[in-house]
């Protein structure tokens, strides 16, 4: 290609001439232009622009790889910050309010004074974001200075760049265990089979390797950056994960289309490849990981819902008082008339007001002297506690789970005392209440039922082990029960890190005792078909049950998208050349060994030497570790790894092996499986259609070595396969025997809870498979629409299955969930479980999580119409009424009464919204999903709801994702009550989204459901803490301290209120200004924000007893509309006391205004920290100190200026006080005034909830 | 703010460059301290009816005793109080009160007989009384110039003789406005405090049984707070220590009819240091308010200061309260260690208690009845 050689021979002119030129490139990529509005990405080889000017370089349009996610630069911090916090209304109001001070008919303060509140807030603020930000300008750095390998054109080599330097055109090299640095496009892969295996965890939380390959169109062996000269057209940037599409445009103009597994994403980790090189696409911010990245959830929890409507009646109360002072002060101007008193100043001009021209100026003084009732505080106060909170919510201990070493994530910041109101939870079934470890227990082939009862012994057993460890709870001594290889691979790890090893988990999904029988029919059947090979017999004679069953372990084995990889090398995939092709079958007689042809198209590709000795380790890595050469003897298939996006299948492939049919490799063209007898088999994977919700089932297309049949194995779930068999009628007799006797079976494995899967093959024919082939070829290679062809595509090749059999996996029920359900329960929690597995199985798990009891009745709801439901609706309605309402001195009644009195309590002690005539009855309410779309009809929910609502437990089967944010959604609706949602999966994303709380586990199924949630927590059982304990201390901390600020400011202001009687309505104040504006940030506010982080009211141990107490928060007791105005009386009321105390004290005496104001100040300080202490259940010495800290300060203020802060001048003030009797006097009388009604009500309470509480021990 | 050590990941989505296999070396777990476990000690006080009821009889029982105690030491104090402001026909002072304003410069003396029924043991305080009188008002407690009263010289200047010096603050604080110059001069004192100052005459005398009447020595220094005498108040010190000269270029506040410096006689109590003045400028907090005028000091321990007979009270009737309903009044009064008389706190000390006391037992019949209930309940259970 004279073309290429020409271009090349161009570039390295250009090398010669432009070599002072390198550095010019990066500055003028700096300068920011519009990029072309187009709707692709053209990328280009900067290898072949590095000679062009800056500006020719078509790829300088793109954003470079240096990220930047702080918010500010040093220039445009203040004004930035600034407009940020001004978008706050409260804050606008604040500076409204201290910017009036400047007017001079209105100011009440000294301007500059009036300020300093609200500068305070303003630069806690923005300190609180200067520090955030430079941490992110940190990590940035750190990140921005991380090496890669960037090929050089000066130096004809890839050279060690930083990350920030690595632009779009670049070519890359990465190697293994290498985080990608941005979105690089794979051209090409030391591996043989042009892959190249990705970790996404720190995209999807996704623990199990990703393939992603080289385009095939491409051919050359060895890539050469400087031969590359194709072009790349895709897809602008965009969030989309799963999502990628582009050409690569040759010199040819031949057009090869890019998908997402060609593309690598920035942030994952290479594993088990040695090298890749690759382009990169998309650099920095605009790669899908940053692009994905949309920090904290901010939600707005039910107590600051309920607390913004009496900051709203606390700006009515502010108004109503500026208004009545403001007549005030005009009828009192107005009786003077005409004839000024000596007292009434003139305006400084020298002007006379009018009374109503006063009063209107006199509003707007008011409005600054009472600003002081809108807790300025409060709302900084409240994210400070919050955040003090989530630290401790965060470092509890028993909130930490060892084995994944992982705790508790408080994603979002600020609900944390929502945790404290639940009303509802709605739970996911499987990897939430169960382990979501699969374990395979029992199967069907061919009719025949293999019970594995030695496996199901060895489970119990195992299970035994396990409680017995979790109570002495050291899981790193854990020697016996770790395999020697996990030891090892994690001494090794400390040089080169490898995926996270589960122990635990592996030894359950792989230690499989086969059944004994099924095992003697495995090896007669391949022995048979050995044998048959070798006489070149047609496999079609074997017995068709005996065929089955070697069919339905290759299905298990190949029907699925298991990696493989070999724990004692996990950096490397095995790869494995073993290759079955067809046609040499006939000629090499038994692939008994390792078959040594690999497959035409990628022989050439591979660089390593076959090993002849059938060990499955190639020696293909460069740098070949040292302990590789003393494990890899002893190993032999057995200790291959599988890799699965889902456990189940997993723990398939690893039953499958148990019955010595295990995969050993899997490339994107073949599966190589070996059975007994036949060896090593390579099936020519055809197409995968891979498994999606809708279709519930996932098929292979293979061409099987033996027959040379073209053969869809298929996988799903029950219901849909059965559907799909082969109508029985064109089929033998026995077949409908089979498929009736594996329904059967099917229905005792979901009794037991067992998840079960049908297995299902259908053979094509040549003809029927060309004629599918070329639609669904059509529908890969559709622009528009793809999905859904490909989904058409599917649901026309998996019809007239024959089916093989059924499996049941054992998903064990996680530690401790029968006793949270049962204490969440206790603690007036309605819990739902909405799942998507069948209804049996479903039951069955809800029996063994106590989450139905047996003795109560159960209401199964399965209907098949929108009438039948509605008919199904109006019965159980009926029903309920009659057996519960009706007779309330029934037996049924009586007993639950007697046995469960928290429920009595929870029902009767519940006002919330209608609820009073449902009570919750000893029933059970199961109902499926067809059933459940039928009841969510707008026209059936309320029936459904109130059916529902009178259930102890709800069950929903069956159940859509969508289905489960509907009901989340109703639920959350109707009845007006706090949700929580609980899930692991992708599925539980839409209701953890809906619910109020959304709560992940961060489990075996990725991290969608964590991602999406506000708290994600390691196991269900933490559940019980975070809500009974956190979520109760939490809530009750935050409720006491806004009422307590209310409280607070309110007494304050009214103090100055009462004054305004007694100085004309004039806006005066006796409190010294200065402790009028920093009374609230200084001497009140520390105690609270104490008492609000670190006040407990019951202990854990209690909460956790008595999980009644957590009535107390659903049912908002700590926080209800009476309390606000309660505590507003109340403040009135001291505010009262400590005004007129003083007021009578000093009545006709010779005190002057400031000597007064300053023991009304004390007096107050001294009831509201009072008070707080009453409040308080748990006494830190912080008001003492706080009681030091206002004295200190008022001495120090007192003593530092004779002729300073006009006009109160407190010179001497505070100390010539103290020397009077009369102060000491005052101090020790009014608090206990003012404390008295609160002091007497909480006593009587007090003996009256002692008793309660009792009452519950 | 704590929190963002471990939200850092997860708000900037940044990588960890560890990669996620690094959870093998790296250890999560939280440590196990007491304060990070919220098991930091505290004390909690076990609030039962046990802990809670004795408090009411115990507060009860302090302040009963400490309220008959005030209350018999307010009883204990002498007092004697008289409203001169003349606007009922039959006061002596009927006549001066009448059409009487700021304007008139000639004063009108009235004379005002009394009797005191007890004699006077110790010192007696001497008080003038104004009602109806808001000192406290906003505008008007503002009106002042802390640093001219402090003997700031430059507050006592007319600013903008020259640009440089007008760039110094050198004049009356703008917050005597309207009462800061006349005629761009500064007034001293500046403000509408000190240009409202009481400024009518008391004096005492007593009518001898046998016909003459002795006046009353009155010491007109010691009634300001010392502080004030001697560090907030100040004479501005200029080049020469007379008064008059210091306070040369100024004018005296309209309603005055004396200057600044000629307040005393004595230079220990003229000018800014006058206590009268210091007196005034000590804004009362509510409209009804006294403030010390003289105090008659004990001479002999045989005598009592005030014996009892008729006393007449002479008045230089100067100020004028009638426009705005003001009342005028002289009080004389002993003093106890917890001030004039008030009955107040010991009545409020008494009442307190008592409630506290009959409340406590309430709550402990109510305890008890509860109490009872609650243990057959138990035993029912």
């Amino acid at each position: 290609d004279s073309g290429k050689e020409e271009s090349t021979w161009r570039k390295w002119n250009c090398y010669e001439e432009d070599a002072g030129m390198a550095k010019a490139p990066p500055a003028a990529r700096q300068r920011k232009k519009k990029p072309k509005e187009n709707k692709t990405r053209t990328v280009h080889a900067n290898i072949l622009h590095d000679c062009a000017k800056g500006d020719e370089n078509p790829n300088r349009h793109y954003a470079n790889n240096k990220i930047k996610t702080t918010k500010y630069t040093v220039l445009s911090f203040l004004p930035k910050n600034l407009f940020e916090q001004f978008h706050r209304f409260a804050n606008v109001y604040f500076v409204f309010i201290a910017l009036l001070n400047f007017v001079p008919v209105v100011n009440a303060f000294q301007p500059e004074l009036a300020l300093a509140p609200v500068v305070f807030i303003l630069s806690v603020t923005a300190i609180k974001d200067l520090w955030e930000d430079y941490r992110r300008h940190r990590s940035d750095k750190e990140i921005n200075h991380m090496d890669c390998l960037v090929y050089s054109r000066a130096e004809r080599r890839y050279v060690e760049k930083y990350w920030k330097e690595v632009r779009v055109g670049d070519f890359i090299r990465l190697r293994c265990n290498e985080i990608l640095p941005a979105d690089v496009l794979l051209l090409s892969s030391s591996d043989p089979d042009r892959l190249c295996h990705i970790e996404t965890a720190t995209l999807d939380g996704e623990t199990n390797l990703k393939q992603r390959q080289v385009r095939k169109g491409k051919s050359a062996q060895t890539f050469d950056p400087l031969k590359y000269n194709s072009i790349i057209e895709c897809e602008k940037p965009n969030n989309d994960l799963n999502r990628f599409r582009g050409y690569i445009i040759h010199r040819s103009g031949r057009r090869d289309a890019l998908y997402k597994e060609n593309l690598l994403l920035r942030g994952c980790t290479i594993r088990n490849t040695e090298e890749a090189v690759g382009i990169v696409i998309y650099a920095g911010h605009e790669t899908k990981a940053m692009l994905n990245n949309n920090g904290p959830r901010y939600k707005r929890s039910k107590l600051e819902r309920q607390m913004n409507v009496d900051v709203f009646w606390c700006v009515i109360i502010l108004l109503v008082m500026c208004l009545f002072a403001a007549v005030g002060h005009g009828l009192w101007m107005f009786q003077y008339g005409d004839n000024r008193p000596v007292f009434d100043v003139l305006s400084p001009e020298g002007t006379n007001l009018s009374p109503i021209m006063s009063a209107i100026y006199l509003f707007l003084t008011m409005i600054i002297v009472f600003q002081v009732l809108i807790p300025i505080s409060l709302f900084v106060s409240i994210e400070i506690v919050k955040i003090c909170q989530v630290y401790f919510i965060h470092q509890d201990m028993d909130l930490y789970d060892e084995e994944t070493d992982s705790h508790l994530q408080c994603r979002a910041l600020n609900i944390t005392e929502d945790l404290g109101q639940m009303q509802y939870i709605f739970s996911d079934k499987t990897g939430t209440l169960t382990e979501n470890k699969m374990v395979f227990r029992r199967c069907t082939v061919a009719g025949v039922e293999y019970s594995h009862d030695a496996n199901a012994r060895r489970l119990a057993m195992y299970q035994e082990m396990d409680s017995e460890e979790e109570e002495t709870s050291c899981p790193s001594t854990r020697p016996s029960a770790a395999p020697w290889w996990v030891l090892i691979t994690a001494l090794q790890s400390s040089s080169c890190i490898l995926y996270p090893n589960k122990p635990p988990s592996v030894l359950q999904e792989k230690d499989i005792t086969p059944d004994p029988k099924l095992l003697d029919k495995v090896n007669d059947c391949s022995s048979q078909m050995d044998f048959m090979r070798f006489h070149s017999q047609p496999m079609s004679q074997l017995p068709s049950d005996l065929s089955d069953i070697i069919d339905f372990f290759i299905a298990l084995t190949i029907c699925n998208t298991v990696v493989v990889s070999s724990p004692n090398q996990p950096r490397h995939k095995v790869t494995l050349t073993c290759s079955g092709q067809k046609h040499q079958f006939g000629q090499t007689s038994g692939c008994s060994s390792l078959l040594s042809s690999p497959s035409a198209e990628s022989t050439l590709t591979k660089l390593h030497e076959e090993q002849p000795s059938g060990g499955l380790e190639q020696a293909f890595s460069p740098i070949p570790p040292s302990y590789d050469g003393k494990t890899s003897w002893n190993l032999d298939e057995g200790e291959l790894r599988y890799e699965a996006e889902s456990p189940d299948e997993a723990a398939l492939v690893y039953a499958a092996r148990a019955y010595k049919c295990s995969l050993v490799g899997r490339l994107p063209d073949q599966v190589i499986v070996e059975l007994p007898h036949l060896g090593k088999l390579s099936f020519e994977l055809l197409h995968t259609l891979g498994f999606d919700s809708t279709r519930k089932r996932m098929s292979v297309v293979v061409r099987h070595p033996l027959t040379d049949q073209i053969t869809v194995y298929t996988k799903g779930a029950d219901s849909v396969i059965m559907d799909l068999i082969k109508p029985p009628d064109t089929g033998r007799k026995t077949l409908k025997k089979i498929v009736c006797r594996t329904q059967h079976y099917l229905n005792l494995y979901a009794a037991d809870g067992l998840r079960t899967l049908c297995i299902a093959k259908k053979i094509l024919s040549k003809e029927e498979y060309a004629c599918w082939l070329q639609r669904h070829l059509a529908a890969e290679t559709a622009i528009q629409g793809r999905e859904e062809l490909l989904f058409e595509s599917a649901l026309q090749l998996e019809t007239n299955l024959h089916l093989l059999g059924a499996t049941g996996i054992e998903d064990r029920l996680q530690d401790g969930v029968p006793e949270t359900i049962a204490s969440l329960r206790k603690a007036g929690l309605q819990i739902w479980v909405l799942t998507g597995d069948k209804q049996e199985t479903a039951v069955n798990i809800a029996y063994a999580c106590k989450l139905l009891d047996p003795e109560e009745e159960l209401l199964t709801l399965n209907a098949d119409s929108q009438e039948a439901c509605a008919l199904l609706l109006e019965e159980s309605l009926h029903y309920i009424q009659a057996k519960f309402l009706c007779s309330p001195s029934g037996p049924t009644t009586k007993s639950f009464n007697t046995n469960f009195s928290p429920f009595d309590i929870y029902s009767s002690s519940s006002p919330s919204s209608q609820s009073t005539p449902f009570l919750v009855h000893r029933l059970g309410l199961v109902i499926d999903g067809r059933t459940l779309a039928y009841a969510l009809d707008k026209s059936l929910e309320d029936k459904f709801l109130a059916v529902a609502r009178s259930c102890r437990s709800v069950l929903c089967c069956r159940s859509t994702p969508l289905q489960k944010s509907m009901v989340v959604k109703l639920v959350r609706n109707k009845l007006k009550v706090m949700t929580l949602a609980i899930g692991d999966g992708a599925n539980d994303v839409s209701m953890i989204q809906v619910a109020d709380v959304g709560v992940g586990i961060s489990g075996q199924e990725g991290m969608q459901a964590v991602m999406a949630s506000d708290f994600a927590l390691p196991r269900f059982r933490y559940l019980q803490k975070l809500l009974l304990v956190h979520g109760h201390w939490c809530y009750s901390r935050l409720a006491n301290m806004i009422l307590y600020f209310f409280y607070k400011n309110a007494m304050f202001v009214a103090l100055i209120f009462w004054y305004q009687f007694y100085c004309g309505f004039s806006g005066s104040a006796m409190i010294d200004q200065w402790y009028l504006i920093f009374f609230n940030l200084m001497f009140s506010a520390f105690p609270q924000l104490i008492t609000g982080t670190l006040d407990k009211d019951v202990s854990a141990e209690t909460l956790q007893q008595l999980p009644q107490l957590y009535v107390n928060g659903q049912n908002s007791e700590e926080y209800k509309p009476y309390m606000f105005w309660m505590n507003m009386i109340d403040a009135f009321y001291q505010s009262l006391v400590c005004f007129f105390i003083p007021y009578f004290a000093y009545a006709d005496s010779d005190v002057d205004l400031f000597t007064w104001g300053t023991p009304i100040t004390t007096l107050a300080l001294f009831t509201i920290l009072l008070h707080l202490g009453t409040e308080t259940k748990t006494w830190v010495r912080n008001l003492i100190i706080n009681i030091a800290l206002f004295f200190t300060v008022a001495l120090c203020y007192n003593a530092s200026c004779p002729a300073c802060y006009s006009p109160s001048n407190p010179y001497w003030t505070m100390q010539r006080l103290l020397q009077e009797p009369l102060f000491y006097l005052l101090c020790f009388i009014t608090p206990i005034a003012a404390l008295l009604p609160r002091y007497t009500v909480f006593s009587l309470w007090m003996s009256e909830n002692t008793s309660l509480f009792f009452k519950y021990l | 703010m704590m929190a963002s050590s471990y939200s850092a990941k997860d708000e900037d989505g940044h990588i960890t460059v560890s990669g996620p296999g690094g959870g093998t070396l790296r250890n999560k777990k939280p440590e196990n301290t007491a304060f990070k476990q919220q098991r930091l000690p505290a004390w909690q006080p076990i609030l039962t009816a046990g802990t809670v009821l004795p408090a009411f009889f115990i507060i009860g029982l302090i302040f009963i005793p400490i309220g008959i105690g005030l209350y018999v030491t307010s009883n204990n104090i002498k007092e004697f109080e008289i409203d001169y402001t003349g606007d009922d026909t039959s006061s002596p002072c009927y006549n001066c009160a009448k059409n009487f304003s700021w304007n008139n410069t000639k004063s009108c003396t009235c004379t005002i007989p009394f009797q005191l029924d007890q004699p006077y043991e110790s010192n007696v305080f001497m008080y003038y009384g104004l009602s109806n009188f808001y000192q406290n008002h906003r505008r008007y407690v503002k009106s002042r110039d802390d640093s001219q009263l402090n003997g700031n010289i430059d507050s006592l200047k007319v600013g903008a003789s020259s640009p440089m010096a007008s760039r110094k603050k050198k004049k009356p604080s703008k917050e005597c406005e309207p009462y800061a110059s006349i005629d761009n001069k500064p007034i001293a004192p500046c403000g509408a405090i000190a240009n409202s100052m009481f400024n009518d005459t008391l004096k005492l005398f007593y009518n001898d049984p046998n016909g003459t009447s002795v006046p009353i020595p009155l010491t007109s220094t010691g009634i300001a707070w010392w502080t004030d005498k001697h560090v907030k108040f100040r004479n501005p010190v200029g080049t020469n220590s007379n008064l008059t000269a210091v306070f040369q270029g100024t004018v005296k506040p309209v309603n005055w009819h004396r200057p600044v410096y000629e307040l005393d006689t004595d230079p220990e109590n003229n000018g800014f240091i006058n206590e009268d003045f210091i007196v005034w400028m000590r804004t009362a907090a509510l409209p009804t308010f006294r403030k010390l005028y003289r105090i008659i000091q004990k001479k002999n321990n045989m005598a009592p200061t005030l014996p009892r007979g008729n006393y007449t009270l002479v008045v230089d009737y100067n100020y004028p309260v009638r426009s705005f309903e003001g009342r005028k009044r002289m009080i004389l009064s002993t003093i106890s260690w917890m001030g004039g008389k008030n009955p107040f706190l010991g009545i409020a000390y008494i009442t307190v208690g008592s409630v506290c006391f009959f409340l406590g037992v309430v709550l402990l019949v109510i305890h008890h009845k509860y109490g009872n209930r609650n243990n057959s309940a138990n035993i029912s259970n």
